[in-house]
């Protein structure tokens, strides 16, 4: 192919993140002003990289790599040309003052361990040539010359963890499906992040939907399922969007349908929106809803894996699980095993969300630490004020002190300390946070979002917040004593007592909040009674 | 002949709303909505959304409709219009801004930039502006946690939101008077 010496093909996010920060704008303004100086720029819109503090991320392809200026405004665009930002001549020493060198060494990216989110951010999110360039596919042909149980097997030989927050091994789910006999199965992904400070699913379906269609097909080949579905919630419009014409595209080159690649297997799927509801991260809340119906938590059992999704055996796993199979069956079950640590093995996209300089996605084996995630790539609070708490694993997780950033980031070690990794997000607030705020939040969006089947959770929630508004009235004489022992025990009633996560778990950031921050919550014991 | 007397079958007159006819728009986004996902299963969330996209919300005479044709009883398609947040009852503001206040978001000072939006729009969270021209909400998490505060402006995505900023997204709404222009 001819190579036009003239054209420059620059990188422009098309992550719902970076428009949000105004990357349109800027992709329009370099298309205005290459136009304007007779230049041929080709603009690519790939994922983001998960610098997230650097978006809108431009980057210049030139012969020694990608070289990235972030963060840009429109306004830059001009005097960016000027300086001969975009140029590939490789004698060009950047000098622009947002030029942060060749993307690839940047440290926060060059110290990733990036498996499931290897492409994201490279390729164009929409090319299926791109994707299948970088690897995409590998692990659907193979499956396809196994047998169910032989992809079971590797996906279990992994040691994949359902990376939505329960941590349940996805092969020993997949198992289950494969054994139930029925006419119709199912697979469903649960892309209902609704958990704070999690982005990895949408940046995931924004910046390589093919690896979780892929994943989704890998599962329905394997335990005999010939339909999918893909449960969005309505807050993540440009996924859906994306979503869509991905599944259009694989659908068209025959990677879906009633002959997957010819193998004679049938396999299709579609994206259903969500309306709001975060219980319906809940799977079996989901299913629910999928049926057209009012999110309402199933009783288990049984588990969806044997009466799932209208009645029938139903796979039902979170994006990044799902995301995470193709690696898997490409590269084989050691490779992906051999990162991490104890039972939790592989890597996880952890999130730096909240106060933070540095905010974006860190994809790491298991293992590493908070201390790791907040300073090295972190780099401290954005507000410059030294972090105070943490909140690990989205609304439901525990507030991390300062005491404890250094334990690893594992499943078991984090419920050691009553705390949970979840989701891989990371919530940091310094100074300024008031906990005992924090602790009457958490149970004022538990009794928002309750779907209300279970007791402890519909009317515990509501107490919750009228325990904690007595407590933070009358903090400033010390601490209430008697609402305080109150507050301990609704916990303790909605852990033990709630039919799912949402009122079992609410106690979590509750609990660590007043266990860890006393001081929030009045200084000295006040009264007894 | 039956000795007992049924007085619940002489005096039973049809519930009102049952009966209630939708006016014609609300008839052909319904039919339009139903014809789309016939045949589909568990089609009551996507129906109700089309209805929505169409007219904004989901009027109460698009209920018996939407019930009847997918074999519902009317109290399931209410319970399920009113379980989940996305659905209206009633008509939003021109402009609907959705303030993020998960606790990423609150790390940022968000409930300080609510208070400004409150301030500056004259309405408190959950409410529409007297002349319509605006609903602000709250909503719990965009996804767009490392770019906090967030909020959703007419369905397109805000992040790094200051109270200038707010300003400014707010003025280009007021000055351009059409949706899906935000400025950034």
């Amino acid at each position: 192919m001819s190579q036009n010496t003239n054209e420059l093909v620059v990188y422009v996010p098309c992550d719902s993140a970076a428009i949000s920060v105004g990357a349109n704008k800027v992709a329009t303004a370099i298309a205005i002003e290459a136009s304007k100086r007779g230049r041929h720029v080709r603009i690519i819109r790939n994922g983001s990289r998960g610098m997230l503090w650097l978006e809108p991320l431009v980057e210049v392809a030139t012969p020694s790599g990608r070289i990235g200026y972030g963060p840009v405004t429109p306004a830059d665009i001009g005097p960016m040309f000027d300086s001969g930002a975009f140029s590939n001549d490789p004698e060009h020493e950047p000098t622009d003052v947002l030029c942060i060198g060749l993307v690839d060494e940047h440290p926060y990216l060059k110290n990733q361990e990036r498996l499931t989110f290897a492409r994201v951010g490279i390729t164009d999110p929409l090319s299926l040539d791109d994707y299948i360039a970088h690897d995409g596919y590998k692990g659907l042909h193979n499956s396809l010359s196994l047998s169910g149980t032989d992809i079971v097997t590797q996906v279990t030989d992994s040691g994949l963890r359902g990376r939505g927050g329960a941590a349940f091994p996805t092969g020993i789910k997949w198992k289950t499906v494969l054994n139930t006999p029925s006419a119709q199965k199912y697979i469903v992904c649960n892309a209902d992040e609704g958990d704070s400070g999690t982005f990895a699913d949408r940046m995931i379906m924004e910046g390589d939907p093919f690896v979780l269609i892929e994943g989704m097909t890998i599962a329905g080949i394997a335990v005999g399922a010939t339909y999918g579905y893909l449960y969005v919630r309505s807050e993540y419009p440009y996924a859906i969007r994306t979503l869509n014409a991905a599944i259009s595209m694989a659908r068209q080159h025959g990677y879906l349908g009633n002959n997957v690649l010819g193998s004679g297997k049938a396999f299709d799927l579609e994206v259903r929106v969500g309306a709001g509801a975060y219980i319906c991260g809940e799977e079996t809340s989901l299913l629910e809803s999928l049926e057209g119906k009012r999110g309402v938590v199933r009783a288990k059992p049984p588990l969806p894996a044997i009466q799932g999704l209208f009645g029938q055996p139903t796979v039902i796993n979170n994006v990044i699980s799902l995301a995470s199979v193709p690696i898997i069956m490409d590269k084989g079950a050691a490779y992906y095993r051999d990162y991490g640590m104890g039972r939790s093995r592989g890597t996880l996209p952890f999130q730096l969300a909240g106060n933070l300089k540095q905010g974006g996605l860190v994809e790491r084996a298991f293992g590493l630490t908070l201390r790791d995630l907040l300073y090295t790539y972190g780099g401290g609070s954005a507000s410059g004020k030294p972090i105070r708490a943490v909140q690990v694993g989205g609304p439901l997780g525990a507030y991390i002190p300062e005491s404890q950033f250094d334990v690893p980031l594992d499943y078991e070690a984090y419920i050691g300390i009553n705390a949970m990794v979840g989701h891989g997000g990371l919530v940091a607030f310094d100074d300024s946070v008031d906990m005992a705020h924090m602790a009457r939040y958490a149970m004022e969006f538990c009794a928002i979002e309750s779907c209300g089947k279970c007791t402890p959770c519909r009317i515990g929630s509501t107490r919750g917040v009228e325990v904690l508004d007595k407590i933070i009235a009358a903090r400033a004489d010390g601490q209430d004593a008697a609402q305080v022992k109150l507050l301990r025990d609704l916990c303790d009633t909605m852990l033990a007592g709630s039919l799912c996560a949402l009122g079992g778990m609410v106690p979590y950031p509750v609990m660590s909040a007043i266990n860890h921050f006393p001081e929030d919550f009045g200084s000295a014991v006040r009264r007894a009674a | 002949m039956n000795p007992i007397k049924n007085e619940f079958a002489l005096t039973f007159v049809p519930n009102r709303r049952a009966q209630i006819r939708p006016a014609p728009g609300v008839q052909a986004a319904v039919d339009g909505a139903l014809a789309r996902y016939h045949g589909v299963r568990g089609a009551l969330l996507p129906v109700l959304h089309a209805v929505q996209e169409q007219l904004g919300y989901v009027p109460e005479d698009a209920v018996n409709v939407i019930a009847k044709a997918l074999n519902l009883s009317r109290a399931e398609v209410h319970g399920v219009i009113t379980f989940y947040h996305d659905f209206r009852e009633q008509p939003a503001g021109k402009h609907v801004i959705k303030m993020c206040r998960a606790e990423a978001c609150q790390a940022m000072g968000a409930e300080h930039l609510i208070a400004h939006a409150e301030r500056v729009l004259g309405v408190k969270l959950g409410e529409t502006s007297a002349d319509g021209s605006v609903t602000l909400e709250a909503i719990y998490c965009l996804g767009n946690c490392a770019c906090s505060p967030a909020a959703l402006v007419n369905g397109e995505l805000v992040g790094r939101i200051t109270p200038d900023r707010f300003d400014d997204v707010v003025s280009g709404l007021y000055a351009l008077g059409h949706h899906n222009e935000v400025a950034a």
